[in-house]
């Protein structure tokens, strides 16, 4: 992708991002992710029908980075089975640690595939991921 | 000024954190290879010449230390850096003297270091930590210690200057007020010793802490100075090698006299010796010219920030080198990023003063922390990457 491409769907995910409110509804989880080098810090909210994540919100302070990829990941998760979302959040953790990753599951999500590059944004990027992966393996919900 | 000094200046970057930590002149760092090549014995030893020559440079450091903050050299003791002092303090010599329901004033604006002590004894023997108010410019104001202070009150710790807002407090006036209330003074001189003259008889504080690699010395060192009755009673929080002067059994313990006590364990060797090069080199370069170089880098930046409409400074008034601001709109941290690009080199976060946001509102914040080698040009350089929103918001990514 290019990267004044990957640069606008960043930016316009950081300033318009999608479900970032606060959500006050008990049929939701909630995790905190935050990095603790950093003072990224989100709560995210999760509703799940059966298996399948209904929805997802979050709220917080964080980076341009952290910000973007929670909303980027949102538009992503919805609709998708716990296991299909756990595949995605292994796929992106890879990616962004250059292994080898499915691309085609991983959506806008890709816009990152350069953060490598800034070890200090790897964090950033994953911080959502790291949250929903706590929530979706039942650890961390409060 | 004296640039030409700092190896790390020959790199290619404008360091701007030095409330972080400074950079080290090229004597301290001669100093510290000079021990490890030549004498590299252990200390307290003295059985031959170069553990001889250990001792008498580790000891004369004490000296230069003592001399510095107008001590005597028994009331310093080497630390592993201000947080290892101050939970010195807090636990070896409060733990036992404080009881349930006394009361422990700090503020708002206080590093973790200088904060998570105290809660320690809040939660193990009760006391209770409180808060002395800060005044419109987050200042710390003799009334409102006085304000704060009750037959309760047991200590007052402070930092002389605070890490963020970088405002001097009234140590000398608030030490005055306290001793004729029987009331402790904990300084935690970390932002304060690096920059300013500091005079512990002047001051009368009972303990004051700080760290070495703050004041363009070693990393790994610090100091603690106490009055010495009270270190006298301040219990080793570590006991081990060196500080003992005998031991049969669990009742049979004899321990060595003053500082020797409080310094278990191998120490920081080659950082004490290097130390006392930085305490020469500051003394030659004078505490006084230091400060006055800083508070005009600080007005120098401070001019051209305030002219910058989107710009906020948390902090206006300080009487240091710290300028902590926010970019309208645009997270601390993204600037940070954003200005690394051009290698230059600040803080973002909360500094660890993760309380100071419920006095400012702001949770977190850019910060700008200069020393006397920092240069208008790269004031600059700086002013220059801020002025443009819309190139901070291309490039922050």
């Amino acid at each position: 992708m290019d990267p004044e491409i990957k640069r606008e769907i960043i930016m316009e995910h950081y300033q318009n991002p999608i479900h970032k409110h606060h959500v006050d509804d008990d049929s939701y989880d909630m995790v905190n992710t935050a990095n603790s080098s950093c003072i990224d810090n989100l709560n995210i909210y999760i509703k799940f029908e059966g298996d399948v994540i209904k929805d997802i919100a979050f709220e917080g302070e964080a980076c341009a980075i952290s910000i973007s990829s929670t909303s980027i990941m949102i538009e992503n998760l919805i609709g998708k089975t716990r296991e299909e979302a756990l595949n995605i959040i292994d796929n992106f953790e890879n990616m962004i640690n250059e292994k080898d990753y499915e691309e085609e599951v991983l959506g806008n999500a890709i816009v990152y595939s350069d953060i490598y590059k800034q070890n200090s944004r790897k964090s950033c990027a994953f911080l959502p991921y790291r949250g929903l992966r706590e929530a979706l393996t039942n650890k961390g919900l409060n | 000024m004296n640039r030409e000094d700092f190896p790390m200046l020959d790199e290619d970057i404008i360091y701007l954190d030095n409330g972080a930590t400074s950079l080290k002149p090229k004597c301290v760092i001669d100093k510290m290879i000079e021990y490890y090549s030549k004498y590299s014995a252990n200390a307290h030893r003295g059985d031959y010449d170069i553990s001889y020559k250990v001792d008498s440079e580790y000891e004369g450091t004490r000296e230069k230390v003592a001399k510095f903050l107008n001590a005597d050299s028994d009331e310093i003791i080497f630390t592993s850096g201000a947080t290892d002092s101050l939970n010195m303090i807090a636990t070896g010599f409060f733990g036992p003297l404080i009881e349930a329901g006394d009361e422990i004033l700090i503020t708002t604006s206080e590093h973790a270091s200088n904060v998570l002590p105290w809660f320690r004894l809040q939660n193990k023997y009760g006391a209770v930590v409180k808060y002395i108010p800060l005044d419109s410019n987050y200042h710390v104001t003799l009334d409102n210690v006085k304000k704060m202070v009750t037959p309760n009150t047991k200590v007052i710790a402070l930092a002389q200057i605070t890490n963020v807002i970088g405002d001097l407090r009234p140590i000398k006036e608030i030490c005055k007020f306290a001793h004729e209330n029987n009331i402790f003074v904990v300084v935690d001189g970390a932002q304060s010793v690096p920059h300013q003259k500091v005079d512990v008889k002047d001051l009368d504080c009972d303990f004051l802490a700080f760290s070495a690699h703050k004041m363009y010395g070693p990393t790994g060192l610090g100091i603690l100075y106490g009055k010495r009755e009270l270190l006298e009673s301040l219990e080793p929080v570590n006991l081990g090698g060196g500080m003992n002067e005998s031991f049969d059994s669990p009742s049979e313990i004899l321990l060595k006299e003053l500082p020797t006590r409080l310094e278990a364990g191998t120490p920081p060797i080659a950082g004490v010796i290097a130390f006392g090069q930085t305490i020469d080199y500051l003394n030659k370069l004078g505490m006084d010219k230091i400060n006055e170089r800083e508070l005009y880098l600080r007005k120098y930046l401070v001019d051209k920030l305030i002219k910058i409409p989107y710009i906020d400074i948390i902090n206006l008034e300080a009487d240091s080198g710290i300028v902590s601001f926010n970019v309208e709109g645009i997270f601390s941290q993204d600037v940070a990023f954003y200005l690394n690009k051009y290698k230059v080199c600040v803080r973002a976060g909360n500094h660890c003063a993760k309380i100071l946001k419920n006095a400012t509102k702001v949770t977190n914040s850019l910060r700008v922390s200069l020393a006397f080698y920092n240069t208008e040009s790269e004031i600059d350089t700086l002013v220059e990457l801020l002025a443009n929103k819309d190139k901070i918001l291309k490039e922050m990514l």
